[in-house]
């Protein structure tokens, strides 16, 4: 058993916040420059090395990469043999957010309540996900996800027989209908399986997978290339204005289902794709 | 194709751009995203004075993070345009020439302006850095209480935008992809 006190948490959720709202993982920029080279329009070209000179002035001039500093969506793997002292672990992240978008010059983007909608003026409350794994470690993952590429994303409840044509049919039409709306080039978090509710969490865990490491199951790798070139073949291009780089990556997570069933969730992320981690 | 514009942004001003151009941006532009639109539409609708000179101005769409200590601005990309379109027709009646934004708007705002000969811009969203820097000054003039989304004045310079709809209602999200893909064949 190992005693971990929870502002420690707060200490990663805060620095987290600050971090990723300004740095781009390495995977995502080196994507986006491959893709700069790749295309051979020039409007969309032109595009891509906005992007790029975006990335670079927000961590020269201190900057946030995007005003969208995101609603905190907060995973925290959680070791069994973990004890957590000190307070709430609920309170602890909401604190480590509170504190991060404060002293890290961050929107607030959260209101209390969906329809009377005032807003809490500290980016709180976190949506926090809690995963209990094997082990004495805690690894706290932050992803700031703004509202214009989440406000694109859908599920669907599919049945069996539609199969695998149904679920890249479903996955390439949401891409395409979303258009210009999320800010393309974007990153595709598909999930595969499960429940209603589980579905649409690996899709948003997909999001979290390195953009260069291609899916452990040769399987899904060759869904996730085919369906790449096919959302990317389509023409709407970076930022909607055509081209062929309307995709970074498409990710694909699944879980095991009911005979019944065959759930699929898209959850889309524009090419200010943040995330990161701190192991506790 | 670059076009350097300076503010006031008459139509007679605007009526040259079309859509795909590259444009920069110099002068003063005003700020107003979801919840400002809705006060705005409630005010006009109550007979009531706007709070600034909605004639030949330009509305970005926009909700910046707090600026840092010495800078005019944070982080200013644009937001997402079709939340306003509810709106975007009742205030372009009263003399709006100008919308900053991203992404694709409805019939009814293509329709309004074609007949008030607007211009709807689109930034790069996700660009928020980019933008801020050509942001040189910023106030706050009206619906302080709503934060993020207060009204305010920029002045600006050089911002760089792209005509999506001109004001024949020409639409980049529908012809510049079919560009592309008459292009590659």
């Amino acid at each position: 058993m190992r005693n971990i006190f929870v502002n420690k948490i707060t200490d990663a959720v805060a620095s987290l916040a600050r971090e990723t709202n300004y740095y781009l993982g390495e995977d995502v920029c080196k994507r986006i420059s491959q893709c700069r080279e790749a295309e051979d329009w020039p409007p969309a070209k032109d595009i891509l090395a906005k992007i790029e000179e975006n990335i670079k002035t927000a961590g020269e001039d201190g900057i946030p990469l995007c005003q969208d500093s995101g609603l905190a969506c907060v995973f925290l793997e959680i070791g069994q043999d973990v004890h957590l002292i000190g307070g709430s672990i609920e309170d602890a992240v909401n604190e480590g957010v509170r504190k991060g978008y404060a002293e890290g010059y961050l929107r607030n983007s959260v209101v209390s309540d969906p329809l009377r909608r005032s807003n809490t003026n500290d980016n709180t409350p976190a949506a926090i996900t809690y995963d209990i794994v094997p082990g004495e470690r805690v690894k706290v993952i932050f992803a700031p996800k703004g509202f214009g590429a989440e406000n694109m994303s859908r599920i669907a409840m599919l049945a069996p027989f539609e199969g695998e044509q149904g679920v890249k049919d479903f996955v390439a039409t949401t891409v395409f209908e979303a258009g210009g709306n999320p800010c393309p080039p974007v990153v595709v978090g598909v999930g595969i399986g499960g429940t209603f509710d589980k579905v649409t969490l690996l899709a948003k865990k997909a999001l979290l997978q390195p953009l260069d490491l291609p899916n452990m199951d040769p399987y899904y790798a060759e869904m996730e290339e085919e369906l790449l070139k096919r959302i990317n073949g389509a023409g709407t291009g970076p930022q909607g204005f055509g081209g062929k780089t309307t995709a970074l990556a498409v990710k694909i997570l699944t879980a095991p289902t009911h005979i019944a069933g065959l759930p699929v969730a898209v959850n889309l992320n524009c090419h200010v794709a943040r995330h990161g981690e701190i192991v506790l | 194709m670059t076009v350097k514009i300076t503010g006031p942004f008459t139509k007679e001003k605007l009526a040259f751009l079309r859509t795909g151009d590259d444009v920069l941006l110099s002068g003063e532009i005003y700020t107003a995203r979801d919840a400002a639109h809705k006060r705005m539409t409630e005010m006009l609708k109550r007979g009531e004075a706007l709070p600034f000179d909605i004639k030949n101005a330009i509305i970005y769409y926009v909700g910046p993070t707090p600026a840092k200590p010495g800078r005019p601005m944070g982080s200013a990309g644009p937001t997402t345009s079709y939340r306003m379109d509810p709106y975007a027709p009742m205030l372009m009646e009263e003399g709006q020439t100008g919308m900053i934004g991203k992404g694709p708007r409805s019939e009814e705002v293509i329709e309004a302006i074609k007949k008030n000969k607007a211009v709807y811009f689109a930034a790069i969203g996700g660009a928020g850095a980019l933008m801020s820097k050509k942001i040189i000054r910023s106030e706050t003039v009206a619906f302080d209480d709503l934060g993020t989304e207060a009204l305010r004045r920029l002045t600006v310079r050089d911002m760089p935008v792209k005509v999506a709809v001109d004001s024949f209602g020409n639409d980049i999200y529908k012809t510049g992809r079919k560009k592309y893909l008459e292009e590659q064949k």
